[in-house]
């Protein structure tokens, strides 16, 4: 049987870097086709050319049997491949139909391409199940919905190759399994689905086959019914995997940070976070699970200092901490260090050298020089962190945005971690970084967690949360849902919690 | 913070737009029916290639260097001031209120007076627009560029009523005493025994590359520069680090004002020695097509600066020399160069990432 | 070996010095040689020479001089006041003379350059300047002001005329005080409504603006609008022929800007004074000291052509005719507003 959809030869470079070094593989009709890597392994620059946005140097794809080489996405859309990106091309003020018509509007006046884009709506809820309300504004519906929407938006189209670009990162599990569920349907139905992701126990979940790429070139091609996380894991990182040991020991220590009834507010006022309380202790990792948008992110930024606190107290060590004392500046004299969710938005300044990044925050202190700040001295404190905590390239003048995802987190989690916190806030300290940045990141945590400081972790990855924490909290909608011991709990539990359910345990 | 050195790195964008400016002024006097190759050397000539042109290209560039660094301080913090005219006004009536009331000043004391009464004029006008961006979030385009009015207005008031020179009917102030005259390069010239220039060329260019300098050291060396970058390269970074965007934007914008204070010094102590209207001469808003072409760096700023002075002063030669080429036409070739900075100045900047 | 001759070094020098060769050439060779003993030159104001008004009133002068005598004046339109004095001593040094500054503002430009070029003949449009060898010319607009203002009283049906002013200064009041004279004169119960522009250069050459207050005064009744605005007056002659009222304008004769719907001009003659200056000047009769010119002088008129003879009433004509004679023969005194910085408030002239 001709393959639905052949890479052959598949060759991009960049300057002297080969993105793609001749990528072969195949994905058949009615299949799900895994494609997994880390960051930076070409998964990106090999879709983007099966989309259209970039042309490959050398060799060609195919689809059905027949060569194609297309000139820009719209040509790639015309020959049934939809797109749907890990950041969705919606507009939110819109409804579902008019985002699902747009640039399909099918002449000047909307009323017939509205009437005929309806119908083949409704025909695709009868094929696949059940879809959105077309009338429903972007805006109002959660994350899964709009993911449905860019979904349907490539059917729409005729999309019969169906690229899938980490979708499930946004996602509670429930809402993930939704997703799976759709996906099955539509391989059943006879599409090609390639789906791009680093969560390995999701490849092994939906894929019929998983190609692995490293260094822009594919290490291994595997059968999911015939493999394990672990070797898809050494075929991806090239070694097997340590998974950093977790040793849940001790005995809690004291109570270190105390908040009790934390309310914060947007600055549009709406309520974000409605009355948090919560102990962190000396030497425990405190997990906060949560899906994005169910006001973590508020909370961690609020216990930094970066947010006014509209009421509620907190206190460190016992000792109160009042208004004035609640800014980024003074929580870090009291040492509360913060590594923030958003790495590119908060935590660096990109467009400055590395070493200027490294000193955000810090670039108070003596050791960067007197009246004048002391280059030298500057540099040479950044490259003995690139030292310590291998980042790579050991570069100081090198521009923040030019080091990859892990590297800068690294420089983050070295400029907070080696200022000894007392307390470390953490917020999605793995987010889009490669798996040894990740094993780093976990492994620094847990010695300084070893070391009896106090540590608070926001993060979206559930297996991220079970893995380090000493407790779980659950928030939704600005409020603790439930807490559970990581032993005591699945990640089937945390999901139903996540997504607002009653908490039935005692 | 590293490369080569930044007098180099500024070069190149400073390079561009003259070539650009070269082809746009021999197509226009093309058309005009002049020789474009004799209208470019009279254009060299007259800016670079006289003592009086030289002198005059450099008066210039003392306001331009001036208005630039007024705009990147300001610019480096994030903040679009469009105001630096308006702030130079208020400047020149600090100054003038200094000269015409405070006279009694002696000498050596007089122009340090006059020099600090124009950055507190400047400073004061360029700290409410701050102030409302910082506190109430007034877009600080949209009021700075009011403030410029209300200056305007303002100046025109003072020159119409209070600070009017009495029994003139022109709307300007009495002569400033004689303390109150920046010294001039002829005043050096003459003492030496040698031909004065006849131009307004004054100390205040050296004080001009000694903010120069000064504004390098900030940007570079400071946590106050480094502060109004990280505010200005991303704010919700500098909310991170705990820096009060209020402060920076406050301090940056004072710094901006007493710098463009200093356009208001070289022109009424140096040139005009009285208070006129309009004596910025819309060099404040040039001074964003010099940060834009000196990307924002005092280095490249400066040679900027040395450029569009060597334009106005060749554009003023090539109308005395060629009959057929118009104020019009130097005023459109002008243009063109501001648009033409502002682009390579963009693409510089994007280049950069 | 001089630095500048130095290989390799960058290209801006490398051309200054036959730069210099060619500028020495372009003086020397320039086209005012062997004919033009005599060598005038006119420096104009920031308006510019094409600004339908004043500074034009001087190149039409100077144009004048040309055609007959075949001897072009150098000119020069300043962009900044820096360049005022600059302008001045650059035509003095080249041996210029007489030098024409065309407008107040050249004032203590003048002043200097005066001083440092006393073998020179200067002349300066609109303000006195003190000086051996500065001839001022000045003129008395108060006088056609007033003229205008009877006109516009006796063609206003509504009794309310208006009158915008470009910058705010003493000159422009001194217009402004002529013309409600003249109104009251004509019509004690007229009312006038009075703007100003603005405060700043720029309110000679907003005709948005200009255009903007026309209309409000419209609005609040007003049918004739004098304008002493310079370029922002276009806009405000625009406002009134597009509303169907009637506009007066300043300086040039700009009945012909829009036919049938400019009642008048004022006209200030710069034209015939830049002439004068150079006429005198080459027939050796230029003389320093103040000429005011005004009604007597015909340097102030108003203007009376085939588009606004069907305006003009014989009765209107008579009655300016008649307050021009009083005025010239010294029966009627206007009050000039810059003699005392005052504007007397009643109707009655000289009062």
């Amino acid at each position: 049987m001709v393959p639905a959809l052949e890479f052959i030869g598949v060759t991009k470079r960049f300057g002297g870097v080969a993105a793609c070094n001749g990528v072969s593989f195949q994905a058949a009709q009615g299949s799900i086709h895994g494609i997994i890597g880390e960051n930076g392994a070409g998964k990106s620059t090999l879709m983007s050319i099966l989309c259209g946005a970039r042309r490959a140097d050398a060799g060609h794809i195919r689809l059905d049997g027949r060569a194609v080489n297309f000139a820009s996405p719209r040509g790639a859309i015309a020959r049934g491949i939809g797109m749907v990106h890990q950041h969705f091309m919606l507009i939110e003020a819109m409804s579902v139909l008019d985002n699902i018509m747009l640039g399909a509007e099918g002449g000047p006046l909307l009323a017939k391409g509205r009437a005929a884009a309806r119908a083949r709506l409704a025909a695709l809820e009868r094929d696949h199940g059940p879809a959105v309300d077309p009338d429903a504004i972007i805006a109002d519906l959660p994350v899964g919905l709009r993911q449905r929407v860019e979904i349907l938006k490539a059917l729409i189209r005729g999309a019969r190759i169906l690229v899938l670009d980490e979708p499930t990162a946004v996602l509670t599990p429930n809402e993930t399994a939704e997703l799976f569920k759709l996906m099955r349907r539509l391989r059943d139905g006879g599409a090609c689905i390639l789906f791009i992701t680093h969560k390995l126990g999701e490849a092994l979940d939906v894929c019929g086959r998983v190609t692995v790429m490293r260094r822009g070139g594919i290490v291994g091609e595997f059968d999911t019914a015939q493999t394990s996380a672990a070797r898809l894991a050494e075929a991806m990182i090239g070694r097997p995997v340590e998974a950093a040991a977790n040793d849940r020991i001790r005995a809690p220590g004291a109570v270190i940070l105390r908040a009790r009834d934390v309310r914060v507010s947007d600055p549009s006022g709406a309520a974000r976070v409605k009355g948090v309380s919560l102990d962190l202790r000396e030497g425990e990792i405190l997990g906060i699970a949560g899906v994005s948008g169910n006001g973590q992110s508020e909370l961690l930024e609020a216990l930094a200092g970066m947010r006014p606190i509209a009421a509620g107290t907190l206190a460190i060590n016992g000792a109160a901490i009042d208004a004035r004392a609640r800014n980024p500046r003074a929580m870090r004299a009291l040492g509360v260090m913060h590594v923030p969710e958003d790495r590119l938005k908060h935590g660096l300044v990109a467009d400055f050298p590395a070493s200027g990044s490294a000193m955000l925050g810090f670039h108070r202190e003596a050791r960067y020089g007197g009246a004048l700040l002391d280059r030298a001295a500057i540099e040479a404190d950044c490259a003995a962190k690139m030292a310590r905590w291998d980042i790579r390239p050991p570069a100081p003048n090198l521009a923040t945005r030019g080091f990859s995802g892990g590297n800068q987190q690294k420089l983050i989690l070295a400029r907070e971690i080696e200022r000894d916190p007392l307390i470390l806030l953490v917020g999605q300290p793995t987010r889009g970084v490669d798996i040894g940045a990740v094993e780093a990141a976990h492994a620094r945590l847990l010695a300084l967690r070893a070391a009896g400081k106090a540590i608070l972790l926001i993060s979206n990855e559930l297996d991220e949360i079970l893995a380090l924490s000493d407790r779980i909290l659950v928030m939704c909608g600005g409020r603790i849902t439930g807490e559970r011991s990581p032993g005591g709990t699945s990640a089937r539990e945390l999901g139903l919690l996540m997504a607002g359910a009653a908490d039935t345990a005692a | 913070m590293s490369g080569p050195p930044a007098v180099w790195q500024a070069a190149g964008p400073v390079l561009a737009p003259l070539a650009v400016a070269l082809a746009a002024i021999s197509i226009i006097v093309a058309a005009a029916g002049e020789n474009p190759a004799a209208a470019l050397r009279t254009l060299a000539a007259g800016s670079l290639g006289s003592r009086e042109g030289l002198a005059m290209t450099l008066f210039y560039t003392t306001d331009f260097i001036f208005a630039g660094l007024a705009v990147s301080v300001a610019f480096r913090a994030g903040l679009f001031n469009i105001g630096v005219e308006g702030q130079a006004m208020a400047a020149g009536i600090g100054i003038a209120l200094a000269a015409l009331y405070a006279g009694a000043l002696p000498g050596a004391l007089a122009l340090p007076a006059l020099a600090l009464a124009g950055a507190a004029g400047g400073a004061l006008w360029a700290l409410v627009p701050a102030w409302l961006q910082a506190r109430r979030g007034s877009h600080i385009v949209i009021t700075t560029i009011m403030f410029n009015f209300i200056a305007g207005a303002l100046l025109g008031f003072l020159l119409n009523g209070p600070l009017g020179a009495p029994g003139s009917m022109q709307p300007e102030s009495p002569a400033f005493p004689a303390a109150a005259a920046m010294p001039r390069l002829d005043d050096a010239l003459r003492a030496m025994g040698m031909t004065p220039t006849d131009t307004p060329l004054n100390l205040c260019l050296p004080l001009a590359l000694a903010a120069a300098f000064a504004a390098h050291v900030l940007f570079e060396r400071t946590r106050l520069g480094y502060e109004m970058a990280v505010l200005g390269a991303s704010p919700p970074a500098a909310a991170y680090a705990g820096i009060s965007p209020a402060r920076i934007m406050m301090l940056a914008m004072i710094l901006s004002g007493i710098l463009g204070s200093g356009l208001a010094l070289n022109e009424l102590t140096g040139a005009q020695n009285r208070l006129i209207l309009e004596f910025t001469g819309g060099y404040g808003f040039v001074g964003i097509a010099i940060a834009l072409t000196g990307r924002n760096r005092p280095a490249g700023i400066v040679l900027a600066a040395l450029l569009f002075g060597a334009l106005y002063q060749g554009g003023a030669e090539l109308a005395f020399e060629r009959p057929k080429i118009t104020r019009d036409m130097i005023v459109l070739v002008q243009g063109l160069i501001v648009l033409m900075a502002g682009c390579f100045g963009a693409r510089a900047r994007s280049g950069e990432a | 070996m001089p630095w500048w001759r130095k290989p390799g070094q960058p290209m801006k020098y490398r051309f200054a010095g036959p730069a210099c060769l060619a500028l020495i050439a372009i003086i020397g060779g320039a086209g005012f040689g062997a004919a033009a003993e005599f060598k005038p030159a006119l420096v104009y104001d920031l308006g510019g020479k094409f600004d339908k008004s004043f500074n034009e009133g001087a190149f039409r002068g100077a144009e004048k001089f040309r055609l007959e005598t075949g001897i072009a004046a150098r000119e020069f339109e300043i962009q900044n006041d820096a360049q005022r004095e600059q302008a001045l001593r650059r035509f003095a040094r080249d041996g210029q003379t007489p030098v024409i500054a065309v407008g107040f503002s050249h004032s203590s430009a003048l002043e200097k350059v005066a001083r440092d070029f006393p073998g020179a003949q200067f002349a300066i449009v609109d303000t006195v300047v003190s000086a051996p060898n500065v001839q001022s010319i000045v003129f008395r607009e108060h006088e056609g002001s007033y003229l205008v203002g009877m006109l516009a009283a006796m063609a206003s049906k509504t009794a309310k005329i208006g009158f915008v002013g470009g910058m705010d200064i003493p000159l422009i009041r001194k217009f402004a005080c002529g013309y409600r004279q003249g109104a009251r004169a004509a019509d004690p119960r007229i009312e006038i409504i009075e703007n100003m522009t603005g405060t700043t250069g720029a309110a000679w050459s907003d005709p948005v603006k200009g255009g903007e207050l026309a209309r409000s005064q419209i609005d609040r009744g007003a049918d004739v609008i004098y304008q002493a605005a310079g370029g922002t007056g276009i806009g405000v002659l625009r406002a009134a022929a597009d509303a169907g009222k009637l506009g007066i304008g300043t300086d040039s004769n700009q009945n012909g800007l829009f036919p049938g719907r400019v009642l008048t001009s004022m006209l200030k003659r710069v034209d015939a004074a830049v002439y004068k200056g150079f006429s005198d000047a080459r027939a050796g009769n230029w003389q320093a000291g103040t000429a005011a010119l005004g009604l007597k002088e015909e340097g102030i008129g108003w203007a009376l052509d085939d588009d606004n003879r069907a305006l003009i009433t014989p009765a209107m004509k008579a009655a300016a005719d008649q307050a021009a004679r009083d005025i010239i023969s010294g029966k009627t005194a206007v009050h000039d507003y810059m003699s005392d910085g005052k504007c007397p408030p009643a109707g009655a002239p000289g009062g």
